[in-house]
This record gives C-alpha cells, structure tokens and sequence, in this order.
C-alpha cells in the first residue's frame, strides 16, 4: 500500500517500539505532525523549545535504556535541538532526532528556514541521514535506531524533505538490519580477557573503575559480581553512578576533580586499575603526567578509539562490557589484598565527604542529605554546576539508572526537560530534580508542559543567587573577580512556579527543609518547585585544581 | 613528543554524498593534518576507494586508525604503512613553459628520462604528465623548476597492498 513518506516514517517508529516523540511543530516538519496527530501508539509530547525536546527525548532514553526520540522543523528548529544532540553524543545516549528539511528543490539555495543540519550535526552524531525521497524513508529509520542502540550508543540525525514526507511510496518496513560497515565488536578477545585475568591474581593494590559504559551495556548485575567475587574495591564514575551500590563498604564514590580523597588517593597508589566503561576523562584523571604512576591498566570498552586515548593501557578489551565482566567472572576469585583493602578503609573513614552545618543558614549539602533521606528510591536529575557534584557526593545511589546528568558535556539546561522524558519514562518511580538557579532558567519554559501533563516532578532548586560553580572558580584562581556570575537578580522561582501552574515553595531556614520535602511528596498532581535559598558562597570540596595531579586534592576542611 | 611518522590509509566506504566530508570532518575537528587524499570509485559502483596519507606520532595514527573505523559509512581500513609491502603511485600533470624554442627538445629530453608523456604542446608550453612515486616525482618536479612550472596539478598517492605469494 501507498502511503505519505510522513506516514511511513511514523509507522516505522512504531515498528521500533516507540512510545514518545519529543517535538515542536515547525513548517517543514508539519506533515509528520499530522501523521502524528491523533495518534495513541506513539504519543507526541509538544515541548516548549527544541533544546527540551532533545533533552527530554535523552532523559526518557537514560532512565529507560530504549531510544528517546526528539523532532523538530528546519532551519532554527533544527540548530535549537543540536545542543541536546551534542549532550546525548557526549554521554553515549541512544537518540533519533528527527527535522523537516525545505523542499528537496530548494535545498542549498538559502531557502526560508533552511539550514545544513547534517553539516551543522556532523561532529556531534553517531550517524546522520538527509532523505530526499519517500521510498528512502522506513530502510533509514530501522537503521537509525539499529545504529542508535547498537554498539557505543549514540544520536543519530534523520533530516527529511518536506517532499519526501508528502510523497507516496511503497511501505515496506525491513525485518532486519544488515550494515555491511558497521558491526560492533561486543565479545571480548578470550585472550586477552585471560591476560586480565592473570593480572588481577598478581595484584597488590588493585581497584576497579568503572564508568557510564557499564550502565549503558546493563552490566551492572556484571559489575556486582565482579567486585564480590574479587573483594576489590570500587570508584564508580559521575556517569556511572547506581552502577554499584554507594552504601557497600567496597564502594570508595566517585573519583575525580569533586571525587573522593579514598578514590583519587587509591588512584595515584594503586597498582592495578581495571577500568570498565569508563574513559580516563581530564575530569577524572586530574595532570595525566601524575595520575596512577604505579599501575598497570586494564581497559574494557565498547570503543576501541577510547582505549589508549588518554592513558597507556597494558591490556586492552574491546567489547560489550556486559559480555567482558561475564567472562572475566568465570576466572577470578577473591583477591588476597587485605592490607590494601584496610588502607582504602582508612581513607575513607578519615576522609568522608563533609561540610560545616550552620544553624542560621540552608546549607545547600543539607537540602541534599535531607533529599535523599525522604526520597532515596528516586530517580535524580541533576543539571550542571556546584548542586550536580554536591548531589552526586551526597546522594547514595544504589541503582543504575537512578542518576541521570550531563556528564560529558555539562549542559546547563539539561535537567527539567531530561526530568519530564524520565518520568513519562517510569511513571511508576518518583523524579527529583535537582537544579541549580543558573541552570533552572535555562530551560525553565518546560515547566509548561509538565504542569499541562501533571506530571508529579519534584523540582528541587539549590539556588545560592550565582553562577556558583564558576563564582568558586573566580574565588579560588581569578582573585574573586565575580564576572558575570551575580544572580541576585534572579526572579522569585516560587511565585514563578505558582505563575506556570505548578506549586511553588520557598525555603530560607534549615528547619523548613524537611517539613517542605515532605509536604512536597504529598503533591502528586503535578509538578512542585522548591526554591532552596543556600549558603551564598559554599564551594565543593574536596577539589582536584585544573591541572594539578590526583594526589594534590584540596581537601576542604581541614 | 614522539616521533611523528608518516602513514598512508587505504579506506574503503560506502560510495553515498557526505561520506567525504564525515573523513575530512574527523580530520579538522582532531587537528590531525591530512598530507594527500585521493577518492574515487572502485569497480564495484557501490564503493570508493580513498588513500589518504597522514603524518603523526604513534598515538595519532592509531586514534586516526580507530576514529576511520568508528565512522558508520567506513567498511574497511588498512594502515598499509604497517599492514605489509604495498605498492603506491601518483600522477602529476606539469605545464612547463617552453618559451624558448631551443628549450623544447631539451625539456622533452628531460620528459623520457622521467617517462613522461606529451599530453598537449602549445607554441609557448607543453603539458606533462609524469607517473611515479614520492621520490620520482619530487626529482621530476625539481628539474622542470628549472625550466619555469606555469601549473602543476597531482591526484594524491594512489596505493594498494601487493598481492599474496599464492
């Protein structure tokens, strides 16, 4: 049968178990806007600007592992999303996005709305596709979401003419897909898996680190057993955290520039580490030239262009974690290292994460502590900035998938949209957001469509009235030249949320804290804001300085 | 710093619009330098072939490696640099200016000893086209400097492994 390559296109995303397209309407993506029009199989959710429909469609793919889905018209539409795009390419997330594109006879004539998103997108995408005719449509979008979910995960572009969705053709949707340039290598080298092996046995002072590839490949279960089976102590990175439990005494948190001590100081003695999606990120690794001077290294990942990257690994596994951890687990046994294993207790006693409490003032790692008391089930949203890292430090996760941010990128704006794909996602879990005053406003116009949906979003605002994360920075290395970073300015986030709908509540007294968490979880009928007024001029610690080496951590109280 | 070496990567990909650019694109966004790129079909209309010749230390030339692979549209890369003996070869048409017409027979001297041939002749310049490798043409190149070079155009290196022994 002969139908509208718009048609086709939204038939073939059912095909593809899609539940939720994240969209705005735009002139040269309004006929797939009427195919979805009406449509109850895949729901489109009508966002408020593009960037949110990308994040949405992201949040929706982390907490769920299936394939967010974001479309947009031409032109502006198109570039609005890229910022999302780039966030998901940055985090491996898997991703359509879909844009109208002019007619194909206008194409490159600098037509009304017209923009080369495919050359705009093309750093940024795992794969990109420009159809220019209907009959291209449903071979393209099986690919799209093969290449989206297989292997590394990652976004992937389909730009469409405005004909090409009018137009009639054939819909013939193909039972599998067979690229003859893409297969992923997801079954580790035995031989090397072996070597791995053997290594870990020899070890003295080893640790495993693993990273956002472990809860991508869903291989924590995988992890789990790896670190029981071994005894071996554990740093989960900011991407991978829920990976393995916070709360297991192996658990030494996240390490890194905000990391640990326990973790960055096992680092830089270690003698073995076993990295496991993860990427030897600057961020993590602090002066390459100082970091883990005394190790070997193992290095499992997906991408064979990770590996080797940043840092000289000794054994390299290219594969699907979940394989990799499968096959390691059958060769290893509980490693004979207590003397190490009392050192990282030590660390970790002596060096717990902590702050000074005041009683006059919300302390922002208090609203935290006092989060995850009422709601440590939840699935969390964080946006960018001071709250992201003092949640990921005070939060325990103890899931894969309840920690949902913006790691690669660090994209401000990221964590309302992301929060609403979450929920609609698992309607079923509490979603908190927590969000910081810069990054609240960013994408504060998403609010709208939670409240027209209900969504019960607890949308928690640690708002210290700057640009906290940078003022720290001016603070330490610019000599508290506060350039651009005063948001005293800052409009009243209750009033404004009560002004979208939704409830607004504001907190300035520690003892208002909790009495306002409860009250919000009484709120199930749409969204809830509480505006947090913290401690002005807090900063994060512990604290790895740009540039300087892991064992070099300021540590903050002294 | 290590050592920089120079690699030549044969690509094969899929013969679709914007693959080219997806190569290139790796390239300026890493700032990995490319030295000499040619691209054109191969006998199976569906793929292209390109030779790229790149420079770098052994780190570079190994995420070069790895990012060609990464690239959906990419089917196969040999680093022929260390995938075994190749043979490679580059064309180059030189326009030589023969002003002075007792020049002429000496300049097409010259041409034989390079195995050049005469592709056009003009009263006041000839147009060579010379067949070889690095070395050959960069000794052509430098003699006919002497002569006066009006326009010189190469395709990049062209390169292939040599065949197996049985």
């Amino acid at each position: 049968m002969e139908l509208s390559g718009a048609r086709i296109l939204v038939d073939g995303l059912k095909r593809e178990g899609v539940e939720y397209i994240f969209g705005v309407n735009g002139g040269a993506a309004m006929p797939i806007f009427d195919a979805l029009y009406g449509e109850t199989e895949v729901k489109l959710i009508p966002m408020r600007h593009e960037q949110g429909a990308s994040h949405a469609a992201d949040g929706y793919a982390r907490a769920t592992g299936k394939v967010g889905v974001a479309l947009a018209t031409s032109g502006p539409g198109a570039t609005n999303l890229v910022t999302g795009i780039a966030t998901a390419y940055m985090d491996s997330i898997p991703m359509v996005a879909i844009t109208g594109q002019v007619f194909t006879h206008y194409i490159g004539s600098d037509a009304f709305q017209e923009c080369d998103v495919i050359g705009v997108t093309r750093p940024i995408c795992k794969h990109s596709y420009l159809i220019k005719s209907s009959d291209e449509i449903a071979d393209v979008v099986a690919e799209a979401f093969h290449i989206a979910k297989t292997g590394k995960p990652g976004p992937v572009i389909i730009d469409i003419a405005k004909d090409a969705q009018n137009n009639e053709a054939l819909f013939q949707y193909p039972e599998t897909v067979n690229i003859r340039s893409y297969k992923p290598q997801v079954h580790g080298d035995p031989t090397q898996i072996a070597k791995a092996a053997a290594l870990i046995k020899e070890a003295k002072r080893p640790m495993l680190y693993a990273g956002g590839g472990v809860v991508l490949a869903d291989a924590s279960e995988e992890l789990q057993q790896l670190t029981l089976n071994t005894q071996i102590p554990i740093t989960v990175t900011l991407m991978g955290l829920g990976a393995f439990p916070e709360t297991h005494p192996l658990a030494m948190e996240m390490p890194g520039m905000h990391g640990s001590c326990c973790a960055n100081y096992a680092f830089t003695d270690s003698d073995l580490i076993i990295a496991i999606g993860a990427r030897f990120d600057d961020r993590v690794t602090g002066d390459l030239s100082k970091f883990a001077p005394n190790a070997k290294k193992i290095h499992i990942d997906i991408d064979a262009s990770c590996i080797g990257k940043n840092v000289p690994v000794d054994v390299p596994i290219v594969g699907d974690a979940k394989n990799v951890l499968r096959e390691l687990n059958k060769q290893v046994s509980t490693a004979d290292i207590d003397p190490w294993r009392d050192q990282i207790q030590e660390w970790k006693q002596k060096y717990p994460f902590e702050y000074e409490q005041k009683s006059d003032i919300v302390m922002p790692q208090f609203v935290i502590e006092k989060i995850y008391e009422h709601y440590s089930d939840a699935i969390v949203v964080a946006d960018v900035g001071q709250h992201q890292m003092w949640a990921a430090q005070y939060f325990k996760f103890t899931e894969p998938r309840q920690w949902l941010n913006s790691g690669g990128l660090g994209t401000m704006g990221f964590s309302l949209p992301a929060a609403i794909g979450a929920q609609l996602g698992c309607p079923d879990k509490t979603v908190v957001n927590i969000n910081g005053d810069g990054s609240y406003i960013m994408t504060i116009q998403e609010l709208v469509p939670a409240v027209t949906m209900k969504l019960p979003l607890k949308v928690f605002i640690i708002n210290n009235m700057y640009l906290g994360m940078v003022r720290q920075w001016q603070e330490l290395f610019h000599g508290k030249r506060y350039s651009a970073v005063d948001y005293h300015d800052n409009p009243d986030f209750a009033l404004l949320a009560q002004a979208f709908g939704a409830t607004g509540l504001r907190v300035e007294h520690p003892e208002d804290v909790e009495p306002a968490l409860l009250k919000a979880k009484g709120i199930t009928d749409g969204p809830v804001v509480i505006d947090f007024i913290v401690d002005e001029e807090e900063n994060v610690f512990p604290m790895v300085p740009a540039g300087a080496g892991l064992g070099d951590v300021i540590r903050g109280l002294s | 710093m290590n050592p920089e070496e120079r690699h030549i990567f044969s690509v094969l990909v899929e013969n679709r619009f914007g693959v080219l650019a997806r190569v290139a694109g790796l390239f300026s966004g890493r700032g990995f330098n490319i030295d000499s790129l040619n691209v054109a079909e191969t006998h199976d209309k569906s793929i292209s072939h390109i030779t790229l010749v790149t420079h770098g230390d052994a780190q570079i030339i190994d995420q070069i490696y790895q990012h060609l692979n990464r690239l959906i549209d990419v089917i196969e890369v040999t680093d022929l640099s260390t995938a075994g003996t190749h043979v490679e070869r580059e064309l180059v048409l030189i326009k030589v200016a023969t002003d002075d017409p007792q020049k002429r027979t000496e300049i097409l001297q010259v041409a034989e000893v390079f195995r050049g041939r005469v592709i056009d002749m003009k009263p006041t310049s000839l147009v060579l086209e010379i067949t070889g490798d690095e070395g050959k043409l960069k000794a052509a190149i430098d003699i006919f400097n002497t002569y006066g070079i009006l326009e010189l155009a190469r395709t990049g290196k062209i390169a292939m492994l040599r065949g197996k022994e049985n």
